[in-house]
């Protein structure tokens, strides 16, 4: 694995050498996107880090258009957003590809953290990547939900009105910071603005974060199905062979964007937030967007109101502890049978959150939410440390 | 085998949740206190489905003349009326029928002026009563049953049946939550005279203010769908041609491993 200062060779003559004698980008862009040595063997599962970077770049240029075209007060958020959608030139486009964006960026987020799960890609030495990723998942939830209050239709206010009382249930600093997020006892003019920033500001945040997760993946190297690959006749450059790869991975996501955006906008917009915001009327059933419908049920599934919220919380956070929980040195999950069914197991468990989610915890749902709940922890809490250790022990005996 | 219990137990357990989740979900489906809306043909259905433009502008004639007495569209501007097919200068001529505050004269007093196209639809005329009329903007989006049930409830008023009366003030609509409504019936046969000589029955103003109305709350249906069907097109050529380039590119790689091993 090359790393440091581009692993590239030096342009010698011309212009380009001129440039790259006093600052390297040539030979580095040669090092880490043309020479970069790549495990052979990835499966497809590895083009969805490409889908993000394509869909992050599109959500920062469709989202600079919009900025510049909204309004941040309550008073005039909603109609200027109507203006968008209805006069603004190719706006009902713009805002199409940032919300079918926002949707599928946090579908591609979770396959390619199960990805990182499944295949053990947090290991050791890829520990401060995993990290980097975590943080990454934790700002794009918040910027998604930010983004959401601000067209101020009814879901955007009543989301904002919930996210504040649960910010208010957190004990001694709880109300204090719902006062200020709120700027008040409701959303209003303040929380907009408030969010406005948050989320014009957290998309370049995300952007810097990127870099660094790229930057830390190029030191490392990638993880692969079969665990870690270093031989060089197990290696190919990344260009032409991944580039081509990912270029493949893009147009397909491309087309299922396409598809989204163009014949199926209703699996990704909610009727009721077309009805401006209205602080009088509670909706009869206020949900998240879908992608946070497993940790609203996490939330529901604990009888308490503050211990839902820990819980919901505990389940990002309990991801960030992932590189320490699994024991086990082997990452490959063909080697390891029982971590594989529960690594399985973890995304049925987290559809029936969601779906749960969408059922608003009721009735039967509340049990399959509990244990959907149970499970999500035990998995890492216990089967997590317990089977790798075991796993690691039937490894060494068969080596 | 005893090792893999917990695992497999967890998987068991979620398959079976997976298999019984119609079960859990269909014991909460309630009576929605009306009719359902039976479902009617739109030329706007549909993957490639596409508004009928004249329909549309038949369904202005209707919310001009009828509904915007006690509905205001307040999102929408008469220019918007340029995507109904309608010409610039008919949509001027449009505007100009319509009077809005001109600000005040000399004296401070304030003065009318004709609408331009750049204004917005007039706010209803009619002062609301205790049941604020609903903004016409995105009806067809928010309403439940969306243009089915506008469609029902336009055409589905009548006498209530034996011994169902409605409560006072308001009219017996089976579409309507509750069955009953505080909107008295809209549209009759007549209730306006078509500029392109349809023929104006219940059932045609209806169904053209439905489409009227499934037009403003998505003006841009028929473009996205045209669009779209372009986009997936280019998509479709540029995917197969990029496997076929996959192909070609890697087929080097794995013939590299069969003969000579490649070097660092």
């Amino acid at each position: 694995m090359s790393a440091g200062a581009g692993g590239g060779e030096r342009e010698e003559s011309g212009i380009s050498g001129w440039i790259d004698s006093r600052f390297p980008v040539i030979s580095a862009f040669r090092g880490q996107y043309i020479r970069f040595p790549m495990p052979r063997n990835l499966n497809a599962l590895w083009t969805v880090g490409a889908m993000l970077t394509v869909v992050l770049l599109l959500m920062l240029a469709t989202g600079i258009t919009l900025a510049m075209n909204f309004t941040p007060t309550a008073a005039e958020a909603f109609a200027s957003v109507e203006a968008i959608e209805r006069r603004l030139p190719g706006g009902w486009l713009i805002r199409a590809m940032h919300m079918t964006g926002a949707s599928l960026f946090l579908a591609a987020l979770y396959v390619h953290l199960w990805r990182g799960l499944y295949y053990a890609s947090y290991k050791k030495p890829r520990e401060i990547l995993w990290l980097f990723g975590m943080v990454l998942l934790a700002l794009v939830m918040v910027t998604a939900f930010a983004g959401y209050v601000l067209p101020w239709g009814q879901m955007s206010y009543w989301g904002a009105d919930v996210a504040g009382k649960a910010i208010g249930a957190v004990p001694w600093a709880g109300p204090v910071t719902e006062r200020l997020f709120l700027g008040g006892d409701r959303p209003g003019d303040v929380t907009l603005h408030h969010l406005f920033i948050l989320h014009f500001v957290l998309a370049f945040v995300v952007l810097g974060v990127v870099g660094l997760h790229v930057a830390a993946l190029h030191y490392t190297g990638s993880n692969s199905p079969d665990g870690e690959v270093r031989e060089p006749e197990r290696t190919l450059p990344f260009h032409p062979y991944f580039t081509i790869k990912d270029g493949l991975g893009v147009a397909v996501f491309a087309l299922i964007f396409a598809l989204v955006l163009f014949f199926l906008p209703g699996l990704i917009t909610e009727p009721e937030n077309f009805r401006p915001a209205n602080p009088l009327h509670t909706p009869a059933n206020i949900e998240p967007e879908w992608y946070f419908l497993p940790f609203y049920a996490i939330l529901q599934a604990v009888p308490s109101k503050f211990g839902g919220l820990v819980a919901s919380a505990g389940a990002i956070a309990v991801l960030f502890a992932v590189p320490w929980l699994d024991r086990s040195p082997v990452r490959a999950p063909r080697l390891r049978p029982v971590y594989r069914v529960a690594m399985l197991c973890l995304p049925v468990a987290f559809m029936l959150l969601g779906l749960a989610g969408k059922h608003h915890v009721q009735g039967g749902w509340l049990y399959v939410a509990q244990l959907a709940t149970l499970y999500y922890f035990v998995h890492f809490l216990v089967l997590m440390p317990v089977v790798s250790r075991r796993e690691t022990m039937t490894f060494r005996g068969q080596v | 085998m005893r090792r893999s219990a917990p695992a497999l137990t967890a998987g068991l357990l979620a398959a079976a949740l997976v298999m019984s989740a119609p079960v859990l979900s269909a014991a909460s489906a309630a009576d929605p206190g009306h009719d359902a809306a039976p479902a009617q043909s739109w030329s706007f259905l549909g993957l490639t489905g596409q508004y009928d433009k004249a329909a549309v502008r038949r369904g202005y004639q209707v919310y001009e003349q009828v509904c915007s007495t006690c509905h205001g569209m307040k999102y929408l501007r008469f220019g918007d009326l340029l995507g109904a097919g309608l010409t610039a200068d008919q949509v001027r001529a449009v505007a100009a029928s319509h009077q809005v505050p001109g600000g005040t004269d000399p004296d401070g007093k304030p003065v009318m002026r004709s609408a331009t196209s750049d204004d917005p639809f007039p706010p209803a005329l009619m002062p609301p009563g205790p049941v604020v009329p609903p903004d016409q903007s995105r009806l067809a989006a928010v309403y439940s049953g969306g243009p089915d049930r506008i469609f029902a409830l336009l055409t589905g008023y009548g006498d209530p049946p034996h011994g169902v009366t409605p409560p006072p003030g308001l009219f017996y609509n089976r579409f309507a939550a509750g069955r009953a409504i505080a909107m008295p019936p809209p549209l009759q046969d007549g209730s306006v005279t078509y500029a392109d000589g349809t023929k104006a029955t219940l059932v045609q103003e209806a169904r053209d203010v439905t489409t009227f109305l499934a037009w403003a709350s998505d003006p841009h249906l028929g473009e996205r769908h045209r669009t779209g069907v372009r986009a997936v097109l280019y998509l479709c050529f540029l995917i197969v041609l990029l496997v076929l380039l996959k192909r070609r590119i890697w087929n080097g790689a794995h013939r590299k491993v069969k003969g000579e091993t490649q070097g660092p």
